[in-house]
């Protein structure tokens, strides 16, 4: 028999729902070593600090050729910024698709600065990407209600329950059947999107979620999606409603 | 400039041991990873660390290829006297950086 | 990376033997100081002897993940002008290179314990040795358990 974790198509009834006392859901942290816990609670300690300092100076920094920063339009990032993260994937109407909050980003950039689109990926995104979802942590993941987000969010629930490449593997075998079970020496976590970027120790360095789909893709042998693609922000709103009301906790670490 | 984090508490009391803690921004290239094309990633790491308070030697570190990316130290001292903390980085490629950071003891 | 270059051979003979998980538990026993470690720590020391005690290595015996493992060295002193501690350094058993870090103290440090994170290849022993004021030499040391990520990053 096969135990999934239950998805509403409505996000505000799923995160009152799950917020039940029953609440069955866990987050990567909790599958950590005490060591690498401590590494994410303490903030001197949390290497991906040294890229939200980055992402801190960036946001002060002239860009396009008015010179605005995105201090010139947000102001102080602490209070402009804070639930931003948390409410992405959001709606972007000229575009007509979800977007993540790295590609709001760089929309800021084209659109309203007038500069050069940052590459996905790219130090200083994910550096922005850290400093502004930093300014959501500890808030609840709020996927906005917005019925235009429908038919994404069911295609990327699809493509969760979809088996891919050589292994043949879905993504709930893993994380939802076999999630608190080990592969190899590490332990199967439920793979709750809230941390990101994180600070990936195996990357030794700082990445987006869509990096992470991109090795669970490379790990079943699968081709892996285009950053920036619909397929990956598709799969990132089906996670963010799955995480509904589970508190953002970027930046994360993870092993 | 790489990116530094410095923890060190804005006062002491005289006699109190306190906990510095430096982090800086590096990938510590080991030298034996292979990149895509299979070759060898050439070696690029940061080789000696040291904090100084005014001048006098508090602490000092020669790390290898063993220390992980972005080079995470702490360590202790005993509050004498404010002073001005330095530390400095060298490493390869000529990397040589310096930062200060004030410690007042009452 | 190539998967294939970031498997030791202890382990491909184990994965190849079937039944990996509980034969990588049991396939490499704790195993005493290897030769090379044995020689890395004598021309550190000058040959010297160092006695066990007093130094005490904090690490998670089994290792989330290779890359970045948080480290402790505390080392008993009373770190005063008389009697502290002057160099720690730690050393590895089966990472390319046997050192990994050294670190010099004073009398003014008020607590021999650093802390550091380092990169461990597999499953392996530790061994730091403390230098004291009066030139003594004291060892600890510790079985780390480390496995390779289960999904790893093929191309960016």
């Amino acid at each position: 028999m096969r135990r999934r974790l239950g998805v509403l198509a409505c996000a505000a009834l799923a995160a009152a729902a799950v917020q039940a006392q029953q609440d069955a859901r866990r987050s990567g942290f909790a599958d950590m070593s005490p060591a690498t816990q401590a590494m994410q609670r303490d903030d001197t300690q949390n290497p991906a600090m040294l890229f939200v300092a980055d992402g801190e100076a960036l946001w002060q920094r002239p860009a396009g050729p008015e010179g605005k920063a995105c201090a010139a339009c947000h102001g102080d990032a602490r209070a402009s910024m804070r639930g931003v993260a948390a409410r992405h994937p959001a709606f972007d109407a000229t575009l007509a698709r979800p977007v993540t909050l790295g590609e709001r980003i760089d929309l800021c950039r084209t659109r309203r600065q007038r500069a050069d689109p940052l590459r996905p990926e790219s130090a200083d995104r994910l550096a922005l990407e850290a400093y502004v979802a930093l300014q959501s942590r500890g808030l609840p993941i709020a996927p906005p209600d917005d019925p235009r987000l429908a038919p994404f969010r069911a295609r990327g629930e699809e493509r969760y329950q979809q088996r891919l490449g050589q292994l043949d593997l879905a993504c709930f075998q893993c994380h939802d059947d076999h999630a608190g079970k080990r592969l190899g020496g590490s332990v199967i976590p439920q793979g709750h999107a809230t941390g990101y970027p994180i600070y990936r120790l195996e990357w030794q360095a700082l990445g987006s979620l869509q990096r992470r789909l991109r090795n669970c893709y490379g790990g079943v042998r699968a081709a892996l999606p285009p950053f920036d693609g619909v397929e990956l922000v598709e799969l990132e709103l089906f996670l963010a409603a799955r995480a509904a009301g589970m508190p953002v906790e970027t930046p994360a670490v993870r092993p | 400039m790489a990116r530094v984090l410095l923890t060190v508490p804005a006062a002491a009391k005289r006699g109190e041991i306190i906990e510095i803690r430096a982090a800086i921004a590096h990938p510590m290239e080991t030298g034996y990873r292979r990149g895509a094309d299979g070759q060898r990633l050439p070696r690029d790491i940061l080789r000696s660390f040291a904090c100084r308070l005014d001048g006098d030697l508090v602490f000092a570190a020669e790390l290898f290829p063993a220390v992980a990316a972005n080079p995470y130290l702490a360590f202790h001292l005993r509050a004498t006297r404010s002073g001005t903390l330095t530390f400095t980085w060298e490493g390869d490629a000529g990397f040589a950086q310096t930062e200060t950071a004030r410690l007042a003891v009452a | 990376m190539p998967l294939r270059q970031r498997i030791d051979p202890h382990r491909r003979l184990a994965l190849r033997a079937g039944g990996a998980l509980v034969a990588m538990a049991v396939a490499r026993p704790v195993r005493a100081e290897v030769p090379e470690l044995k020689a890395a720590i004598a021309a550190y020391t000058g040959g010297r002897e160092a006695r066990p005690g007093r130094v005490s290595i904090e690490v998670a015996r089994l290792v989330d993940n290779g890359n970045a493992v948080p480290l402790t060295v505390r080392v008993d002193s009373p770190m005063t002008a008389a009697e502290h501690v002057r160099a720690i350094a730690v050393f590895n058993e089966r990472n390319p290179e046997r050192d990994v870090a050294r670190f010099a103290l004073t009398e003014h440090a008020g607590l021999a314990v650093v802390s550091t994170r380092i990169r461990l290849a597999t499953s392996q022993q530790l061994v730091a040795i403390a230098t004291l004021s009066d030139g003594s030499l004291w060892s600890g040391a510790v079985d780390v358990v480390v496995t390779l990520a289960a999904c790893i990053e093929g191309e960016n």
